[in-house]
């Protein structure tokens, strides 16, 4: 079967979109699940997604830990390590750092509190960013495996193999997550306490434990993520600020609070990513995820799914 | 005039610093220090931009590069292909980040809090790319060895110094002129509460857009002479991240909201940065990075509210402010501010037809069709979620009906906002005061009475007769927020007496207040409504309303059940079944059958 030229474009470049979209939903539920319980924007949620690049890395490429897994399954169980090992390390930052500039009392207020938020995460980018500049070096690195470099091929399109099976670990880890929020205790805990924490605090939940796990749980599902998209692109210790705008438009896309719509968020914007290609210069791909961003700001500030809740 | 030795003081301060820098500047010698010098006097005007926007009206922008970098490229650009020369290119380059502000502003401003931070984040990110795009990736100024003056290109770097100094007395100079006026006021009361600013007739909108046009320019500018001070210009270095991050940082590590906390910010943090990358730089690439993110954290973890306003906490004694030592005020006869009085109800002040609204599915007012007469002291009582509220917030701009007429002396109010309305001569309260908390009592009304002062001089005046009014006199220096509940009333009610408007809406002002207060308060309202003031008064209580009002409506389920005199209204069936439910009033049939 012969498709036109354009359409075959518009289905290869669209189906590059979902594929990366994967991973992009499951940063955007990472970084949704911090947002959303703590409402704290955290500029350093990129640099966490680094972090789980670098410890995939390290664990096949890098020091070939996972070697003994082959060339499929090392990538795929390093980008799954890199979540635990982010988890710890976001548990101690929010136990040292995080926690005493947030809290029940500093989350309802946007006023006082947010100005230590914002000047905290941005002091934490700049630490593992240069930190990461120290110990792991400026030149870009990758995960070479034979799946980065082969696709599949389905009529005209290419799907490359790396990305496909991302995306699938990825999808499958969204519905762990959902589950883990919808059905355990400590999910629940963590819905009420991102719903209401003073109403949370006295219905005997542990805001700032919840807070913890939140935030812990957030960074360690973007490093999974930064893990997965490590197969399929280079990379560098300064590589979390293009994921960041990629993450807040997901999340705010898809309506602040709400998991589900960081995931659909997270894919609609790796399919905007990908199809804007079509249309603008390779260099204003991300360009184009910022006037989206803009638009869903103006047009629909609750998101997709999101409500407003707001009195005067 | 309020705070001119204060005003005296800090211009001295802002010219000593200047001849400390310049002497700093002579004495250097390296050329190294001479340009570290020079930054850091640039990033501190952008510093204080950055404050005058989001540290006085707590609109928090993560995207000042945008117009530091729109600066920086109107110089460059202007260099090489209109042989521009910078002395007209900078002041360009603040023109073109004026409008960028208005540009920006225009649609932004319509968003609050977190959304309006991240939509900011966007704007210099995505200019970025465009920049990069049109292929200005990396662009030099070209030497102009026949005229290095016009295209500021000096050999003596200390040139710099002095140009960049020249630039911060000038920011210094703009901040303490906003400061010190109704425009820096009507910033700090809308960071401290945007819908009472608005209530209290401060135009937020117009002051959110001078703010950033502003505060757009001042960085336009000083983006401008850093290109010319470092004569090449990236996308990255001028649009980028840690551009946007910089003024941010200084500002909060200084002191928001303030006139030397960027400055300090900037005077401490960025020679450290230069130093750390100067000395280590080559072994270890990025350590000013790591030691700038642990000291950000060590000075928010310590003093959170940075270096400027914890050194002044701690070496001022709370000093009474200059408010409190003035004179007292010249009590000027109540007749001579107020309307005559006039006791006798007249003509239909406002007039309310039919107005509808509904959120969703809940008809929230259902053909309201309601007259206030000129004078009168009219009570609008109903139970809890009758509307009472709405009905105030759509009189006072702050909803829109979907259907009906509102007219007050018999002009319409459709579509005007709460500050016109307020301008109109209709002043409210809230159900939950909304007080600026960290202004004084006397400032709080203060901005009220900005509404029908031409200037801060009259404001003050109509303040401190509208605080003797309520009888709150003698709290006009107490911080508003350590106030009680009852002064906190009177607060409100000062405030929106001030601007000396007709109408006065009170929202549940004697909600929560005990007996003695609640007579003092009352007595407050029954003055000032003999002094020629209509009030329209919402409650949910029934018993202190019937002391107080002439005539009441009853609101349920947003509906006009029942008005009249009090005495009637109180006896009214539907009144009764809409206070005490349908069971009681057949219990009552029962018994008296």
């Amino acid at each position: 079967m012969e498709l036109p030229p354009f359409l075959a474009e518009f289905l290869q470049a669209l189906a590059a979109g979902v594929t990366v979209g994967g991973a992009y939903a499951l940063m955007c539920i990472g970084l949704g699940i911090i947002f959303g319980s703590m409402r704290v924007i955290n500029f350093a949620q990129g640099d966490f997604l680094m972090l789980g690049m670098y410890v995939a890395f390290y664990l096949t490429t890098g020091y070939g830990i996972l070697s003994f897994l082959g060339p499929y399954g090392g990538p795929i169980v390093a980008a799954f390590l890199a979540g635990p090992v982010v988890f710890a390390a976001g548990w101690l930052v929010h136990r040292f750092i995080v926690s005493r500039v947030t809290g029940a009392g500093v989350a309802a207020s946007e006023g006082a509190g947010a100005y230590g938020q914002i000047i905290v995460t941005l002091g934490l980018s700049l630490i593992l960013q240069n930190g990461g500049l120290i110990l792991f070096g400026s030149t870009p690195t990758a995960i070479r495996t034979p799946l980065s470099r082969s696709s599949w091929e389905i009529g005209p399109i290419l799907l490359n193999q790396a990305r496909v099976v991302s995306f699938l670990v990825a999808v499958a880890l969204v519905v762990a997550v959902y589950l883990f929020l919808a059905r355990t205790r400590a999910g629940k805990s963590l819905r009420a306490a991102a719903d209401n924490s003073t109403a949370a605090i006295y219905m005997g939940i542990d805001v700032d434990r919840a807070h913890r796990i939140a935030w812990s749980l957030g960074v360690g599902i973007t490093a999974v993520a930064g893990g997965l998209l490590a197969g399929s692109q280079s990379f560098q210790p300064y590589v979390g600020f293009d994921f960041v705008i990629v993450m807040y438009a997901g999340v705010v896309l898809g309506g602040l609070g709400s998991i589900l719509g960081a995931f659909w968020g997270g894919l609609l914007i790796g399919v905007v990513q990908q199809m804007s290609t079509l249309v603008l210069p390779y260099q204003l791909q991300n360009t184009a995820i910022f006037v989206v961003f803009l638009l869903i700001i103006f047009l629909r500030p609750q998101g997709l799914f999101g409500q407003i809740t707001e009195r005067t | 005039m309020r705070a001119s030795v204060e005003t005296k003081r800090q211009v001295w301060a802002i010219l000593a610093v200047a001849l400390v820098v310049l002497g700093v500047s002579l004495g250097m010698q390296s050329a190294y220090y001479q340009l570290v010098l020079t930054q850091v006097l640039l990033w501190a005007v952008l510093s204080l931009a950055w404050n005058i926007l989001s540290g006085y009206s707590g609109y928090f922008s993560f995207g000042h590069a945008v117009f530091w970098g729109l600066g920086a490229y109107t110089v460059a650009l202007g260099v090489i292909y209109l042989d521009l020369p910078p002395w007209l290119g900078i002041p360009l380059g603040g023109v073109i980040g004026g409008i960028a502000g208005a540009v920006i502003g225009y649609p932004t401003f319509r968003l609050r809090g977190h959304y309006f931070a991240l939509a900011m984040l966007a704007y210099p990110l995505a200019t970025l790319y465009v920049f990069q795009w049109l292929g200005y990736q990396e662009i030099s100024l070209p030497m102009k060895r026949q005229a290095p003056v016009l295209y500021m290109q000096f050999a003596d770097p200390r040139a710099y110094v002095v140009l960049a100094l020249g630039l911060l007395v000038i920011a210094l100079a703009i901040s303490l002129r906003v400061e010190n006026s109704r425009f820096g006021m009507a910033l700090l009361a809308i960071k401290q509460n945007e819908p009472a600013a608005e209530a209290a007739g401060i135009d937020t909108w117009r002051w959110k857009m001078r703010a950033i046009m502003l505060s757009g320019a001042l960085a336009g500018m000083a983006g401008g002479l850093y290109a010319v001070v470092l004569l090449v210009v990236t996308p990255e270095s001028v649009f980028g991240m840690l551009v946007s991050a910089q003024p941010l940082i200084l500002a909060l590590f200084g002191g928001v909201g303030s006139l030397w906390g960027p400055v300090i910010g900037a005077a401490v943090l960025v020679p450290l940065a230069e130093g750390l990358n100067g000395e280590l730089g080559d072994v270890l690439p990025g350590i000013q990075g790591v030691v700038y993110g642990v000291a950000i954290i060590a000075i928010i973890l310590c003093a959170p509210e940075g270096v400027y306003w914890r050194l002044r906490d701690r070496f001022t004694k709370p000093r009474p402010a200059g408010i409190a030592s003035a004179e007292p005020a010249p009590s000027m006869p109540l007749s001579a501010t107020a309307p005559a009085a006039r006791l006798e109800e007249s003509g239909e002040l406002l007039v309310l037809r039919d107005i509808r609204i509904s959120f969703g599915g809940l008809r929230a007012l259902d053909g309201i069709d309601l007259i206030v007469r000129e004078g009168s002291l009219h009570g609008i009582i109903g139970p809890n979620g009758a509307g009472k509220t709405t009905l105030f917030n759509v009189v006072n701009g702050f909803l829109t009906p979907d259907k009906g007429r509102i007219s007050f002396g018999g002009a319409s109010l459709a579509g005007l906002r709460p500050n016109q309305v307020c301008r109109r001569g209709i002043g409210r309260t809230f159900q939950v005061v909304r007080a600026f908390p960290r202004m004084s009592v006397l400032e709080n009304v203060i901005v009220g009475a900005f509404v029908g002062a031409r200037d801060h001089v009259t404001a003050e005046r109509m303040a401190r007769t509208a605080l003797d009014r309520v009888g709150l006199a003698d709290r006009a220096a107490a911080i508003a927020g350590g106030l009680t509940t009852r002064e906190l009333r009177l607060m409100e009610l000062a405030r929106a007496l001030a601007p000396l408007p007709r109408l006065l809406l009170l929202d549940e002002t004697l909600a929560g207040l005990g007996h003695e207060d609640l007579a003092g308060i009352l007595g407050v309202i029954r003055q000032v409504r003999e002094e020629g003031v209509t009030v329209l008064i919402i409650e949910h209580t029934m018993q202190a309303m019937v002391q107080l009002v002439g005539e009441f409506s009853v609101l349920d389920h947003g509906r006009l059940i029942a008005g009249g005199r009090p005495e009637d209204v109180v006896r009214d069936r539907r009144v009764i079944e809409a206070y005490l439910g349908r069971r009681w009033m057949d219990r009552v049939a029962e018994t008296a059958a």
